[in-house]
């Protein structure tokens, strides 16, 4: 092991940080909780929702699996597939949309 | 970990450009190893999507009201009935877990034996407790009859997108306890310290397994994150 990795374990490896990211993402699955503790519904419910899990996905991410450490070569080959899934989402969104036009229509208006 | 001039090279897009145009390995300094162990989660990413993605489309299109999730899981202390009660303890355990991984990992890069190993078996104790409560949670749910082709809540593909993705999670996490009860042996054997050779492979052991290993548990709790957003809070 030569000076340059030594050197990058000492400043990658400090566990305050992994403390901190610990104690983030259980106050933030606290405040998940809350949203459906206190029963926000509509936008404000998704709205909350999808922050808290974007935010908890992303420490994890970074933090945890060392994603912000590691380097941009790893880091864009995991991060740009999942635009797929984006894609895939939306495709799939706007077909449940058909399906249940179709439903309605067919079977609650009959044609 | 070959590379020994990393520092001397670019970082950021720079970099990037600089290591997928170097005509030998594309990831510098990173172990092998954990190149693949990340390839393997991309591909699990996508399945796991994939599941929610029908789960999305199947809730959308459905003409019958979907099940209150917060009802239908809700647990009673005493006589009150507390919304998701389990599923947050289940959350808690999970990231409990994770934290105790991720220090797992630090320790064993410190060659600290002792607290890698106890951390390591933490962690799978944590894993246990969450598959646990997923048993409870399925035999309370069938009992209450919910089946992949009916449930008395609501609409009939309820139970089918929950027995299917709360299953192949809760498949992945009694995977990774199996795999952490094998490497806290490893640890407490001392294994890593002394470059012992495993069982399938000629190759000497490393701390860089704890990483690996880490990378799936914590790509589990990532998972989790996402159905407990989709699936129980939605």
């Amino acid at each position: 092991m030569d000076e340059t990795q030594k050197k990058e374990q000492a400043t990658t490896h400090k566990i305050g940080i992994y403390l901190w990211i610990w104690g983030l993402l259980f106050v933030l699955s606290f405040f998940s909780y809350l949203v459906d503790w206190f029963a926000f519904q509509g936008l404000l419910r998704w709205t909350l929702i999808l922050i808290f899990m974007f935010l908890k996905a992303g420490l994890i991410m970074a933090f945890f699996m060392h994603l912000f450490w590691e380097r941009y070569a790893l880091v864009n080959v995991l991060l740009w597939p999942m635009t797929a899934i984006v894609g895939f989402f939306v495709l799939m969104a706007a077909e449940a949309k058909y399906t249940v036009f179709t439903r309605l229509l067919y079977f609650f208006i009959g044609g | 970990m070959s590379d020994n001039s990393l520092n001397n090279l670019p970082g950021g897009f720079k970099g990037m450009s600089h290591d997928m145009g170097s005509d030998q390995t594309a990831f510098k300094g990173v172990q092998w190893g954990k190149v693949m162990m990340w390839i393997f989660l991309l591909s699990d990413t996508f399945v796991f999507s994939c599941f929610l993605i029908s789960y999305m489309k199947g809730r959308a299109s459905t003409v019958v009201d979907w099940p209150n999730t917060s009802e239908v899981f809700s647990l009673h202390v005493g006589d009150v009935p507390v919304p998701l009660l389990l599923i947050a303890i289940m959350t808690f355990v999970l990231i409990t877990s994770s934290g105790t991984m991720a220090l797992a990992v630090k320790y064993g890069y410190e060659k600290n034996r002792k607290m890698c190993g106890w951390l390591i078996l933490a962690t799978a104790i944590g894993g246990l407790t969450f598959v646990g409560m997923q048993v409870f949670e399925w035999s309370k749910l069938i009992h209450e009859g919910v089946r992949p082709w009916e449930n008395p809540f609501g609409a009939k593909q309820f139970g089918s997108f929950f027995f299917m993705i709360t299953g192949f999670h809760g498949t992945h996490v009694s995977i990774g306890v199996i795999f952490l009860f094998i490497y806290a042996r490893k640890v407490f054997r001392g294994d890593f310290d002394n470059g012992k050779r495993g069982f399938f492979t000629t190759m000497k052991s490393d701390y860089v397994a704890i990483e690996i290993l880490g990378l799936y548990l914590h790509f589990v709790d990532l998972v989790w994150v996402f159905i407990f957003a989709f699936f129980y809070l939605w």
